[in-house]
């Protein structure tokens, strides 16, 4: 898009960077620079150290050792405060916005423009609408940003970075909540923004994203820089080879099965969340033993609320849920696991884990009051013992012993211990909820397998994911989710990402 | 929402107190009746208005103080103890004394609240734990002084509790002055202007409270100060990306808070009684916090809240009109103990929610950790 | 040999748990004390007298040691009551109210039921009734702060403050009217005397320490039975830990805060029961008044373990016990007694601050013991 003729000068420079955490170097001897008016990707797999070096440049921590060289000078960047006066804005993944402000307030917040004492939201408003014209970005500056959808939630997030004059912006995995089509929208953004002389550091670790909007692509792995590369010297396999550190398979391997008898069967569901609002409207769908069935939709569409009606932690407001045959509808999640459900739930620290029970005791977690792990009131230690042992081995949970407590474990063996112990059991139907969010390749690939293990082995596979390749990659049907209703339902091999993400982001209901 | 909150309890303190009227009309004007309980009202309030502001302070920017008892507690007994000082044994007059009193209560509120302050944003004790060892220190330390130095066996008053510098005086707003012209020749509306003044006669500190309610508003809601308080209080990590000191913002409201539960303090030893006896805040802290709660977190609502509270009182205290109405099987409910079981049932009763849910602030009650 | 080896580890983490367990306490116990050396100083007194007299006053002798039983006994059934209720993710401020309820019960049980049935029962069928009474009776009073807590949301904090509350002014209520000991000579708000069928009996001739100190300890095996070993126990533990992955797994969780508060008030209750029938033989106004705010501080410093709770309660004793012979000693009021307790509370609660004064690292993840007011 931009015509380069001379070299463009580097605008900012990390030198020899290095970050210890308790237990994990997170940057180590870091390199990297930007060049004034490009797009600069930084590629790595969750844990890989791209968000502590962007915390480093932003000021939320200080580097042990190494410099950080601003515009040619070595800067001293002790708060976020620096980082902002040095002309450095950043869009965290999660947004760093409040929900009950308005936009207007949102962006000023930490910069006020204040008359006789008192805020001026007018002046502030007006900036902001300026900004908003000359961007294309389209923001009302008066609307309360919790009642915005994301990708507009997004915008107001590289407004606030706008308003403070920011000449260098960082977006930290910014398509991870966008549908394609919105990513396509956020690209155009992002190349207007470097039309105008603004320099870009995305972060990512989507392969296909980098290469198509990146005009360098650094990739990082275990806290160090692995190499830098041009998208058009590179290609998909390379770049996971450098991410992963190994060859790595990306696709699921996947034979063709038949499905068998409707196991989850949903009619007319609805369900309304926190603050009172219908988010699962009228959905109707069914699961045969056999297959996978995925959710596709961009996350806050509702199936959070979905799946916790289908798992009792919700009530819902009307329609019906049937489990191989019998009405479950709004049971207590007891009822609902002892009809034959596994529930790898969203939030794995939240609702799948007691972070200080040890492996042990949440192995146990659904069924320890049942024989063989209690008797007549009184717990068994023994059983529990022997059954912490068996799956330790057989989900190959990385652990020193069974003793240790869930927290201390890292991420992939805190959802190995949830898998082990929600498919160890005999079940007609599994229900997994974003079940690799966050995870490393390694785990990532460990739990697709058990996935579809449990479809082989005739079970019915409920996967509601927001990473789109995922529900490709497994699923045998596809349904798609927007504003609480399926929109869609198709078989996986008769549709494509394009189609997918059209009914993602609502063309569906639009064209209606 | 919040209107119809409020509206639904203000329709039931006009029917009560009409129904106080018209009991009370054979004995009194009716006039007379209202403007005394109105005057009570607000006088009663004061101190759970002062708590809920303290409480709305700390937890807009993210602290939750269960401490507030504590801190008006220890802030009345030094406050009490500071004016007994000034006058008895350096001699001062009893304004100066009273005013150093009233300083002294606020300084020592402020100090509680450092004290929670430490405990709960640096150190990042569970902030409930923490407001309750306020609590049981507030106990302890009042207690031990008030025994040790006016009781104890050579102790500095020689066993005794000297004279205190008495009370503040009430203060005459201006308010008839204001609109007699106004008034002109009208009798009937000279009448009411000054059944209007008779509720705002109020003390310094029952009329400071109400200044401080909109004044703190219009700072919570309309000021860079109250932009970033609230900020803190729902989302620290958001204020702290674009460069605001949580950490600070949070000390310092913590302390302001303190500093309203110390002029709450006042109210009890300097303004009402000039005398302190053990645990005589009596669970106001915690209404207020009720107060606070039911008024959604805003000083406005808060100091309505309070109200209601103080008009449960003023109609209690003005039971003694339905004296010869009541029947005789219902005469206990006259019975003081009874009677003052009100505020906790109406606080236990609002703390249901069964009038209206009200959000606290997101981050309300979480340490931040970077 | 390698199940030896094992068994050996296992014996050196328990150790070394405990260990960990009782260091920060006992730091915090060391600081509060040369805190309040500090004050006795500053106050004009002897800081060395006062703690002799403290340690003479409630260990120096066969009666010393049998009065820091006597003031122990309520310490340990409020203060399990408090711990117990910590473990299921509640704060209960409410034992005093709570103890106050049980102990006007046991004692109407005690005097009046004999009058009602007119005829006096056997020691074994009334000492139980009127305990019974109690527990239950302070059981039901907390149950209702945790049914409004687990099917309205309102805080178990502030409604355990009000209901101790309302306990108190409905006690003196009935201690000054129905239930007061008409004997002529009486002035004071209390009830009649129970019947000798309803008190406890002694376990030594001539010293006050009652069989209700003995079941005291045997309430806290019972209930580190019930929490460590119980299916029950183990759904109290994970509601108090994480109430979604309880619900998650099936737990009734609002059931389950109801039996906990239950639990817990049934605990204060007996407090309350232990003191009318073990060693008071009567309710009287006033007479519990500080237990509940002692009780938190018992629950903390004991970690909310039983044993711990055991430990901190004759700690708690001893202070208040030798409180007198030191008030003896150097003039100094009781309420010093408060102040010293005050101080171990915060630096149990805060330590943070123990670990920054003795530079101690921190451990394990923090422990969250209550929620803040979003029910």
């Amino acid at each position: 898009m931009t015509e380069k003729t001379t070299t463009p000068k580097v605008i900012l420079e990390v030198k020899g960077v290095s970050k210890q955490f308790p237990g994990v170097l997170a940057s180590d001897n870091v390199n990297f620079d930007l060049r004034e008016g490009e797009i600069h990707a930084l590629l790595g797999e969750n844990g890989a150290g791209k968000s502590t070096l962007m915390n480093l440049i932003y000021g939320l921590h200080r580097p042990d050792k190494g410099d950080i060289i601003v515009n040619e000078k070595i800067a001293s960047i002790h708060s976020p405060n620096d980082s902002i006066a040095l002309g450095i804005g950043m869009v965290h993944q999660h947004f760093m916005l409040i929900p009950v402000f308005t936009v207007a307030e949102n962006v000023m917040l930490g910069d006020e423009t204040v008359k006789r004492g008192s805020l001026d939201r007018a002046a502030v408003a007006a900036r902001i609408n300026e900004i908003s014209k000359q961007y294309g970005l389209d923001i009302d500056p008066n609307a309360i940003v919790g009642d915005l959808p994301v990708g507009l939630q997004q915008r107001v997030e590289i407004v606030k970075t706008l308003y403070r004059h920011a000449k260098i912006v960082i977006l930290d995995e910014p398509t991870a909540v966008l549908t394609p089509q919105e990513a396509e929208d956020l690209f155009r953004i992002m190349h207007d923004l470097t039309a105008r002389g603004v320099s870009i550091i995305f972060i990512t670790h989507k392969l296909k994203e980098v290469l198509a909007v990146a005009d360098r692509i650094t990739v990082m792995r275990a806290g160090r820089v692995i190499n830098t590369v041009n998208p058009a010297e590179t290609d998909s396999a390379q770049l996971a080879n450098m991410m992963v550190g190994r060859q790595v398979i990306l696709t699921v391997d996947k034979q063709d099965h038949e499905a068998t008898e409707e196991i989850l069967k949903v009619e007319g569901l609805s369900a309304r969340d926190q603050r009172d609002l219908e988010t699962v409207h009228n959905v109707s769908f069914s699961v045969r033993g056999g297959e996978v069935f995925g959710i596709a939709g961009v996350q806050g569409n509702g199936q959070t609320e979905l799946s916790e009606a289908l798992t009792g932690l919700r009530h819902p407001t009307s329609g019906k849920v049937t489990i191989a045959g019998k009405d479950l509808t709004g049971k207590p999640p007891r009822s609902i696991t002892e009809a034959g459900l596994a529930h790898i739930p969203e939030d794995r620290q939240r609702h799948g884990l007691v972070l200080s029970y040890s492996i042990t005791d949440n192995m146990a977690l659904c069924d320890y009051y049942r024989p063989p792990f209690s008797q007549h009131g009184v717990i068994q230690p023994k059983a529990l013992d022997e059954n912490a042992r068996k799956l330790i081995q057989a989900f190959d949970v990385r652990t020193p012993s069974a003793f240790v407590n869930a927290g201390k474990l890292s991420g992939g063996n805190q959802q190995k211990v949830i898998v082990a112990r929600e498919l160890s059991r005999p079940v007609k139907l599994v229900i997994a909820n974003q079940p690799t969010r966050g995870l490393d390749v390694g785990s990532i690939e460990y739990i697709h397998s058990e996935i579809i293990k449990m479809r082989d082995r005739g079970v019915a596979v409920l996967l509601i994911s927001a990473e789109l390749d995922e529900i490709m990659a497994l699923s045998d049907r596809i349904a798609v989710m927007y504003r609480g209703q399926i929109v869609a339902v198709v078989e996986t091999k008769n549709t494509t990402r394009e189609q997918l993400g059209l009914w993602m982001a609502g063309a569906h209901v639009e064209t209606a | 929402m919040d209107w119809k909150r409020f509206s639904f309890i203000g329709v039931i303190i006009v029917v009560l107190f009409s129904l106080v009227v018209m009991v009370g009309q054979v004995k009194q004007p009716p006039l007379l009746i209202i403007t005394s309980m109105l005057a009570t009202t607000i006088a009663v309030a004061t101190p759970l208005t002062l708590g809920a502001l303290s409480g709305v302070f700390c937890e807009r920017s993210g602290v939750v103080n269960i401490g507030i008892e504590g801190m008006m507690l220890s802030a009345a007994f030094f406050g009490w103890l500071g004016g007994i000082y000034m006058y008895n044994l350096y001699g001062f007059a009893p304004g100066v004394s009273i005013a150093v009193g009233v300083f002294v209560a606020i300084l020592t509120g402020a100090i509680m609240a450092l004290l929670l302050a430490v405990l709960s944003i640096t150190f990042k004790v569970d902030q409930i734990i923490g407001g309750t060892v306020i609590n049981i220190l507030a106990v302890g330390l009042t207690g031990f002084l008030n025994r040790q130095l006016f009781f104890g066996k050579g102790s500095v008053f020689g066993g005794t509790v000297p004279a205190s510098p008495g009370v503040l005086p009430t203060i005459h707003v201006p308010i008839t002055e204001l609109f007699t012209s106004i008034c002109g020749t009208s009798a009937t509306c000279l009448e009411s202007v000054k059944a209007i003044n008779r509720v705002f006669d109020q003390k310094p500190v029952a009329i400071s409270a109400i200044l401080l309610v909109f004044i703190s508003h219009y700072i919570l809601f309309n000021t860079r100060w109250g932009l970033r308080t609230r900020a803190v209080g729902e989302h620290p990590k958001a204020a702290d990306t674009v460069g605001i000191n949580v950490v600070k913002m949070r000390y310092a409201n913590v302390l302001i808070g303190g500093m309203f539960a110390g002029l709450a303090g006042a109210y009890f030893t300097i303004e009402s009684v000039p005398s302190f006896e053990p645990l005589l805040t009596n669970g106001r802290g915690f209404i207020s916090l009720a107060a606070m709660i039911f008024g959604n977190w805003t000083p406005i609502g808060a100091w309505a809240a309070a109200l209601v509270f103080g008009a449960s009182q003023a109609l209690l205290i003005n039971m003694q009109i339905f004296r010869d109405v009541i029947p005789p099987q219902w005469s206990f409910l006259q019975e003081s103990y009874i009677v003052g079981l009100t505020p906790y049932i109406l606080t236990m009763f609002i703390l249901t929610g069964i009038i209206g849910k009200t959000t606290p602030p997101a981050a309300d009650g979480v340490p931040y950790e970077k | 040999m390698q199940s030896e080896k094992q068994s050996n580890s296992l014996i050196k983490r328990i150790l070394q748990s405990i260990s960990e367990a009782a260091l920060i306490p006992f730091l915090a116990i060391l600081t509060a004390v040369v805190i309040g050396g500090i004050i006795i100083l500053l106050v004009g007194g002897d800081p060395i007298r006062a703690y002799t007299g403290l340690i003479q006053g409630s260990m120096g002798s066969r009666k010393a040691w049998s009065e820091t039983a006597v003031w122990a006994t309520p310490y340990i059934f409020a203060g399990l009551a408090v711990a117990l209720a910590f473990k299921g993710g509640l704060f209960n401020i409410g034992a005093e109210g709570q103890l106050a309820v049980g102990a006007v019960f046991s004692a109407l049980i005690g005097y009046a039921l004999p009058e009602w049935l007119g005829f006096d029962l056997p020691v074994y069928i009334h000492l139980p009734l009127a305990i019974f009474t109690g527990m239950l009776t302070g059981g039901i009073w907390a149950s209702i702060v945790g049914f409004l807590k687990a099917y309205t949301g309102g805080h178990e904090v502030i409604n355990t403050i009000m209901m101790n509350y309302i306990a108190l002014n409905t006690t003196s209520y009935l201690l000054n009217g129905v239930m007061k000991d008409k004997s002529p000579t009486n002035v004071i708000a209390r009830t009649p005397l129970i019947a000798e069928s309803a008190r406890m009996p002694e376990i030594f001739e001539g010293l006050r320490v009652h069989w209700g100190f003995v079941l005291a300890l045997f309430v806290a095996l019972f209930i580190w039975w019930l929490l460590n070993k119980t299916t029950l126990g183990f759904e109290i533990r994970t509601v108090g830990l994480n109430p979604d992955a309880a619900k998650y797994a099936g737990i009734n969780v609002k059931r389950t805060i109801v039996i906990t508060m239950l639990f817990s008030g049934m605990l204060a209750g007996l407090a309350g029961s232990i003191e009318v029938t073990g060693l008071n033989y009567r309710h009287e106004l006033g007479f519990s008044i500080g237990y509940g705010l002692d009780a938190i501080a018992i629950a903390l410093l004991g970690k909310s373990h039983p044993l711990g709770v055991v430990l901190a309660s004759f700690l708690f004793a001893a202070m208040r016990n030798g409180a007198t012979r030191m008030q003896f000693l150097t003039q100094l009021p009781v309420d010093l007694i408060s102040m010293l307790q005050a101080l171990i509370l915060l630096f149990v609660a805060a330590d943070a601050i123990i670990r920054y004064i003795y530079r101690i690292k921190a451990k394990g993840e923090r422990v969250v013991l209550t929620r803040g007011w979003g029910g």
